[in-house]
């Protein structure tokens, strides 16, 4: 790739995720956002805030808290939403847990990335959300790439590869029998470079760990992962300071920084345009296996 | 920035993949880790060299049997343009996924094996591209390395292929053969060394030139709307606008537009997107209409100017590509959904099957199944407002949904 070069953001991509916004508010009755406090959820509530001007957002947002995200996102997530007049649901994989629907994994790779897809499926069921849209585009990983734009879950949760709906120019069939659920994806089509210059163009706020900052880490399989107290860690590793970025934002088990000193939307564009490694080669819960990914989604998880 | 789709199809181990594979690799577009996945599945596959369709593979099923099921999108930029290939299975079986990567693109990249020539397979491509007229054809013969990059070989490929065009009924507007070895890379971004005879553009060069076809823009003017925005807050208390995406042709501010059904009318007050006030829409663009007068006009309804609407159907014959493992059974009701107006529609009549090797029709054949494509009249419980779809494809075509299991059972296109 090119260095220097500033791609624009292409227009038909939130003239397409608009399209599709409306389709969601139109075709069902308690359609939620999943949010996740990251910059495609974050892209997800501004095209919602365009789709519908100047009425309200028509759907509210339902975050899953793992217990184990960074407080930053925390913190930023409830700024979005007052400034905007947002509706947020919160619901717990603690109270999974203390339910005994969910177990703690342990050992040093110990996540609750796996458990969210419980407490989701919970979530939907209790709020009766009948679609949920989801910020995943099809560049990030390649079973993603196979997904559609209204997915069908059966009461399950289930992603089905085989039985997946022809999605033919834009008509989008988002019929279901009662207990189903639909997981939306507006932005399916941009990839993490469209999301950056959306974010610039539009001149979007988003969490501070996404810009250059000095943080405790510990170097663990030639990654850098955030020092907390949710980690564990091996007496061997050892934290030290380093100026880092999240190229990514999951949990804080999970997500691997980045070395940089972009400070800046434009650097770090730059940075991207340079990157050697993808953004989801950041993300240690792709690592498990070839088919995580797919595995995943036919459980459930989005 | 313009995106362009394309749709890729080949027949099984034509390379398909592989050339996307290329194409990515050639513009930079695969990370590093990704790189080293691929070179450790390799391995792991007992191959010498990196297996470059690895890449979109994506589902266990697939990288097991080596082929692709599902349609795939795979995206990538250069300065010019972003690219977004559907990469369809190029089995039989999976004609409804050929026919759903085409709906949406502008470029049909069809793959013949230079040691095959044309199959039947390719006719059945070909079909589709036809069937959706799409407007760009990329024929790109491929695995010249294994023919020793004979010119000979090359031209006797398009001279058949020429024979095809000739007997088929659609007449793509632009037509392009490039000789290339996705292996190698022959051809894919660079142009080749190799096959000096040929003194063309490389496949990238070809994609990166090819002129937008804004064709949709001239169509009549059609605006299906999807929702009316009714905020109801002291700022905009009397707010009422229609939104949607334009779906052909443009509106301007002040244009005199007739509402469908009700075919009440009145004049375009604003166009609007988010907090901006535009003067012009053009196909695609999604934005919100006021109006200058209250008239009926909500979900399903569809704005057009008043000069020229489309006709009020009630009973249309069309094109179908059946997508369902349940075959069509005449008599039965449907769901059309034409653009995002859903009405009640019941099959009349089968008209013929067409054997899409052959592009001949089987008059004695009266059975739809999966992946066949024929043609049906509809009658409908509420007339669409469609245009033919060799007219306006963005307007002319039209899904089915079965009412008791909700799937997708068919696409089709309104003569």
């Amino acid at each position: 790739m090119t260095n220097k070069i500033q791609w624009e953001f292409p227009q038909a991509l939130e003239d397409e995720a608009i399209y599709i916004l409306r389709e969601t508010a139109a075709q069902f009755e308690r359609p939620a956002i999943l949010f996740s406090g990251g910059k495609d959820s974050i892209t997800i509530v501004r095209l919602a805030q365009k789709a519908f001007y100047p009425a309200k957002v028509p759907f509210p947002l339902l975050h899953v808290d793992t217990g184990h995200n960074f407080p930053e996102t925390i913190q930023f997530r409830d700024w979005l939403v007052e400034s905007l007049g947002l509706d947020l649901r919160v619901r717990y994989v603690q109270d999974s847990i203390n339910q005994g629907k969910v177990q703690e994994e342990t050992g040093k790779y110990a996540s609750r990335n796996a458990l969210q897809t419980v407490t989701l499926l919970d979530a939907i069921e209790e709020l009766k959300f009948d679609a949920c849209i989801g910020g995943a585009r099809r560049d990030e990983e390649k079973a993603r790439a196979k997904e559609r734009v209204f997915s069908v879950r059966d009461e399950f949760g289930q992603w089905n590869a085989k039985m997946q709906r022809p999605e033919m120019f834009d008509m989008l069939n988002g019929k279901i029998h009662l207990g189903e659920n639909v997981r939306v994806f507006p932005i399916s089509n941009w990839t993490e470079l469209d999301v950056w210059n959306y974010i610039r163009r539009e001149k979007l706020e988003i969490p501070s760990i996404y810009f250059s900052h000095e943080r405790e880490i510990i170097e663990r399989d030639g990654m850098y992962w955030p020092a907390s107290p949710f980690l564990n860690t091996t007496e061997d590793e050892t934290p030290f300071r380093q100026k880092v970025r999240f190229r990514t934002v999951g949990d804080m088990t999970c997500t691997a920084a980045v070395i940089s000193e972009a400070d800046k939307l434009e650097d770090i564009i730059s940075e991207i345009l340079e990157a050697k490694i993808s953004e989801r080669g950041a993300r240690i819960d792709d690592k498990r296996s070839e088919a995580a990914m797919e595995k995943r989604k036919q459980a459930g998880y989005f | 920035m313009e995106v362009l789709r394309i749709t890729t199809s080949g027949s099984v181990d034509d390379g398909k993949s592989t050339l996307i594979g290329r194409l990515l690799y050639d513009t930079h577009s695969i990370p590093q880790d990704k790189m080293e996945a691929l070179h450790a599945a390799s391995k792991r596959k007992g191959l010498d060299f990196t297996d470059l369709s690895l890449l979109t593979d994506g589902l266990v099923a697939e990288r097991e049997q080596g082929i692709t099921i599902d349609v795939a999108h795979i995206y990538f930029s250069t300065p010019t343009r972003k690219y977004i290939i559907a990469d369809t299975p190029g089995h039989i079986e999976y004609t409804r996924n050929m026919v759903t990567g085409a709906s949406t693109a502008q470029v049909s990249l069809i793959l013949i094996d230079a040691r095959k020539g044309i199959v039947e397979q390719t006719y059945r491509h070909f079909f589709i591209a036809s069937l959706l007229r799409i407007p760009h054809l990329v024929i790109c013969v491929n695995k010249m390395d294994l023919v020793e990059y004979s010119e000979a070989r090359f031209n006797q490929i398009v001279e058949d292929f020429q024979l095809l065009l000739t007997s088929a009924g659609y007449k793509a507007p632009s037509i392009k053969f490039i000789p290339i070895s996705s292996l190698y890379g022959e051809n894919v971004a660079a142009r080749s060394s190799k096959i000096a005879w040929y003194q063309g553009d490389s496949l990238l060069e070809y994609l990166e030139q090819i002129t937008f076809d804004h064709a949709d823009n001239e169509h009549p003017a059609r605006f299906p709307v999807q929702s009316v925005i009714r905020p109801r807050t002291e700022a905009f208390h009397d707010f009422r606008g229609f939104a949607g995406k334009v779906a052909s042709g443009h509106f301007n501010v002040g244009d005199e537009i007739i509402s469908l059904p009700s075919q009440q009318k009145s004049r375009i007050k604003t166009i609007e997107k988010f907090d901006t006030q535009l003067s012009t829409a053009a196909a695609r663009e999604s934005v919100v209409i006021t109006l200058e007068d209250e008239i009926d006009t909500s979900r399903g309804s569809m704005l057009s100017k008043a000069e020229n609407p489309p006709a009020l159907l009630k009973e249309i014959s069309a094109q179908v590509c059946w997508m369902d493992q349940q075959k069509l059974v005449p008599g039965k009701t449907y769901l059309l959904q034409h653009g995002i107006n859903r009405v009640k529609a019941k099959v009349q009549l089968i008209q013929h099957v067409i054997d899409v090797t052959s592009n001949k029709v089987l008059e004695d054949k009266k059975e739809l199944g999966l992946n066949d494509i024929g043609k049906i009249t509809l009658k409908m419980a509420q007339p669409i407002f469609a245009d033919p779809y060799a007219a306006n494809p963005a307007n002319g075509a039209f899904i089915l949904v079965d009412e008791f299991s909700n799937a997708t059972v068919a696409v089709g296109f309104v003569e």
